[in-house]
C-alpha cells in the first residue's frame, strides 16, 4: 500500500451502482448484527449488571449505582489482583521484548538454519495455554529437599543450586514465575514481529552507516532502533493487552489460588463459583476499560495511517 | 542443527545463544515426551530427567482413554466453527475491501474492536443468552460463539488480502455486468484460497485452544479437550505422568497443523497484530 493518489475518480455511471452499494451492506449485515449483539450489546448488558445488586442465582437488577465499583476499590483481594497484574505485565512484556528482539537481531544476520530456528521459536504459539500451564506446573514444582523435581532438580543436577527456588509458591512475587511460561509461549511471536520490522530496513541505510564508520552496535542503536519504533509500540500494546487478559495459564498452572489471582480469574470465580454477578460484572468492566485504553488509540492510529497512504 | 557447527562459517558464535534458546523452547516438549514414553514402573518425580530405558505406551494409552470423548467434542466444535468462520470472513472481507459503501470505514473498526475485548466483559450476558436460546451445555453453542467472536479476525485477514487485488479486475467484472455475488464467487473466491487456509487454521487453532468459553458454556459431557485436561490436571487421582502424556495428546492436532502449514499459521498470527 505504498501507492499514493492513484484513486480512481467516481465514474459518471455511479447511479447504477448505488443499488449495488446497498447490496454490500446487506452482505455484511448478519456479521454486523452478530457483533453488535455479542460484543456491544453484551458489554452494555454487563455494564447494567455491574450497577445492580445481583447476588445469587436469581437475576436482580435493582439499581445500586457505583456500589460494586466502590466495593472493589476497598477489596483487599482486588488489590492483590492489581499488584499481580503489574508484576506479571512487567516480567512478561520485558521478557518477551528482550528475548524477541535479541533473537530477531541474531536471526537477521542471515545465518544458516534461519528457517529452522524461526519455526522452533514460534511453535509454542500453536499450543494452548492450558497445555503450557499443565506442563510448566510440573517443571516449576516448588517442592524442596527430598521431593525436589522439575527445573529445580535439573538445576541441582547441573550444579546450579543457587537457582533452586519455590517458583509460583514464592510469597508476593510468585506471579513473576507464572510469567515465565507466558514468555516461553509469546517471545517467539515478538521475535517474528521484530524480524519483519528489521527486514524492512533497507540495506543501503546500514551500508551508509558502515561507510561513516559506525560500529554494529551503533548501527542498531542509532539507525535501526529508531526506525523500528512503531514495531516496539505494536509489540507493547499486543503483549500488554494479552497480559491484562491472562486467565487460562494461571488456572492451569496454579488453580484458583488467591495469591496468584488476577482480575480475569477473580471475575470468573466470583461470578460462577460465588454467584456475585454484580461484582463480577464490575470487574469485567474494569478489565474492559483497561484494555480499551490501550487498544482504541492503537486501532485508531493504525487504521488512520492505512487510510492516509 | 547439523549445519550449525560447520567450520569456517562467518559469525558461527551466533549459533551458541540460538541453540541455547532452542533448548529452552524444546524443554517442555522434551519433558512431555520423555515422561510419556516411560512405563508406569519407571516414572518418578526424582528421575524425571532420566531417559526411558525402553519405549512404553502406558501413559499415552491411559491419557487417550481419559481424553477420547473430549477430543471428539473438540473436533465437533472446531471443524464447523472454522468452516463457517472462513465463509463469513471472506464475505465481509470482500465487501469491506472492494465494494466500498458509505460507512464501510466506520463498520471495519467497529468489528475489529471485538477481537481485543476481554471476554470477561461479555460472559454474564453470554451465558444467559445462550441458555435462553437453548444452546448452553452442548457443542453447537460453542460453535456459534467461536464463529461470532471470530468475525473480527477473519474479516481482517480477508479484507487485507482482497485489498491487494487490483481494482482493474473488479472494474472488468463490473463492465461485463457481473453482480456482487458473481464477482465474489467467480473471481474473488478462487483467488482467495490461500487466505481460506490461513483463516481456517487460525480459527481451528484458537477454537481448539479455547478454555474460557468452553468452561462456562459446556456441561461435563460436552467438555472439549482443554477443559478436560485442566480438570484432569487438577484432580488428585490422575498421576502427573499421565497428565504429561495427556497434555501432549491435546497439543498434537494444532502442532501437526503448525508443522505442515506453519507458513499460513504465521500469516494469521501477524494479522492479529494488524501487521501483514
Amino acid at each position: 500500500m505504498t501507492v499514493a493518489s492513484t484513486e480512481i475518480q467516481p465514474k459518471p455511471k455511479r447511479k447504477l451502482w448505488q443499488m449495488e452499494n446497498w447490496w454490500g451492506v446487506l452482505w455484511v449485515l448478519p456479521s454486523l448484527l452478530a457483533v453488535m449483539v455479542f460484543v456491544y450489546g453484551f458489554i452494555a448488558w454487563t455494564a447494567r449488571v455491574s450497577v445492580s445488586a445481583w447476588k445469587g442465582l436469581l437475576a436482580d437488577y435493582t439499581y445500586v449505582g457505583a456500589d460494586n465499583y466502590v466495593a472493589l476499590h476497598s477489596d483487599a483481594r482486588f488489590d492483590i489482583d492489581i499488584q499481580n497484574t503489574v508484576i506479571f505485565t512487567f516480567v512478561f512484556v520485558l521478557g518477551c521484548l528482550a528475548i524477541g528482539l535479541g533473537l530477531a537481531i541474531l536471526l537477521d544476520k542471515g545465518i544458516r538454519g534461519e528457517g529452522f530456528y524461526r519455526s522452533l521459536f514460534l511453535f509454542p504459539m500453536a499450543i494452548s495455554f492450558i497445555v503450557t500451564g499443565v506442563v510448566w506446573r510440573w517443571l516449576m514444582n516448588p517442592a524442596q529437599g527430598e521431593r525436589l523435581s522439575g527445573l529445580n532438580l535439573l538445576f541441582d543436577k547441573l550444579g546450579l543450586d543457587f537457582l533452586v527456588n519455590s517458583w509460583h509458591a514464592t510469597p508476593t512475587w510468585g506471579i513473576a514465575a507464572v510469567a515465565l511460561p507466558a514468555v516461553w509461549q509469546m517471545s517467539g511471536y515478538t521475535m517474528a514481529l521484530y524480524l519483519a520490522g528489521l527486514r524492512a530496513v533497507p540495506d543501503s541505510l546500514r551500508e551508509a552507516a558502515r561507510v561513516d564508520g559506525a560500529t554494529e552496535f551503533q548501527i542498531y542503536r542509532k539507525v535501526i532502533m529508531p526506525l523500528i519504533r512503531p514495531i516496539t509500540l505494536s509489540v507493547l500494546i499486543i503483549l500488554g493487552h494479552i497480559s491484562l487478559k491472562v486467565f487460562d495459564l494461571i488456572i492451569a498452572l496454579a488453580g484458583k489460588q488467591v495469591a496468584l489471582d488476577v482480575p480475569a480469574t477473580y471475575m470468573w470465580t466470583t461470578t460462577f463459583d460465588g454467584f456475585f454477578f454484580g461484582r463480577g460484572a464490575a470487574i469485567g468492566m474494569v478489565l474492559l476499560a483497561s484494555v480499551a485504553v490501550l487498544v482504541i488509540p492503537y486501532l485508531w492510529y493504525t487504521l488512520r495511517q492505512e487510510k492516509g497512504l | 542443527m547439523t549445519t550449525a557447527n560447520r567450520p569456517g562459517e562467518r559469525r558461527a558464535w551466533v549459533h551458541i545463544p540460538l541453540i541455547m534458546m532452542a533448548l529452552f523452547y524444546l524443554l517442555p516438549m522434551f519433558i512431555m515426551l520423555n515422561t510419556g514414553f516411560k512405563s508406569f514402573d519407571e516414572v518418578g518425580l526424582r528421575t524425571m530427567w532420566n531417559l526411558p530405558s525402553a519405549l512404553s505406551f502406558d501413559n499415552f494409552s491411559a491419557a487417550w482413554e481419559a481424553l477420547r470423548p473430549n477430543l471428539w467434542n473438540s473436533i465437533k466444535i472446531v471443524v464447523p466453527a472454522a468452516s463457517i468462520s472462513s465463509v463469513l470472513g471472506s464475505i465481509n472481507g470482500f465487501v469491506l475491501a472492494k465494494w466500498k459503501f458509505k460507512g464501510a470505514n466506520v463498520i471495519f473498526p467497529v468489528l475489529l474492536f471485538g477481537m481485543f475485548i476481554p471476554y470477561q466483559a461479555v460472559l454474564i450476558p453470554l451465558v444467559d443468552f445462550m441458555s435462553d436460546l437453548g444452546l448452553a451445555g452442548g457443542t453447537w453453542g460453542l460453535v456459534l460463539v467461536h464463529v461470532v467472536y471470530g468475525i473480527p479476525i477473519t474479516t481482517l485477514i480477508f479484507r487485507n488480502y482482497f485489498a491487494t487485488i487490483p481494482e482493474t479486475l473488479l472494474e472488468a467484472a463490473k463492465i461485463d455486468g457481473a453482480g456482487i455475488f458473481d464477482t465474489y464467487r467467480r473471481i474473488m473466491l478462487p483467488l482467495a484460497i490461500p487466505s481460506f487456509v490461513v483463516v481456517f487454521i487460525w480459527q481451528f487453532t484458537s477454537a481448539w485452544n479455547d478454555f474460557l468459553f468452553a468452561v462456562v458454556l459446556t456441561d461435563t459431557e460436552h467438555w472439549p479437550v482443554t477443559v478436560a485436561l485442566n480438570n484432569l490436571a487438577g484432580s488428585q487421582i490422575i498421576a502427573w505422568n499421565v497428565q504429561m502424556a495427556a497434555s501432549f495428546i491435546a497439543a498434537v492436532p494444532t502442532l501437526l497443523i503448525y508443522i505442515f502449514l506453519g507458513r499460513y499459521f504465521i500469516r494469521g498470527m501477524m494479522s492479529g497484530a494488524l501487521k501483514e
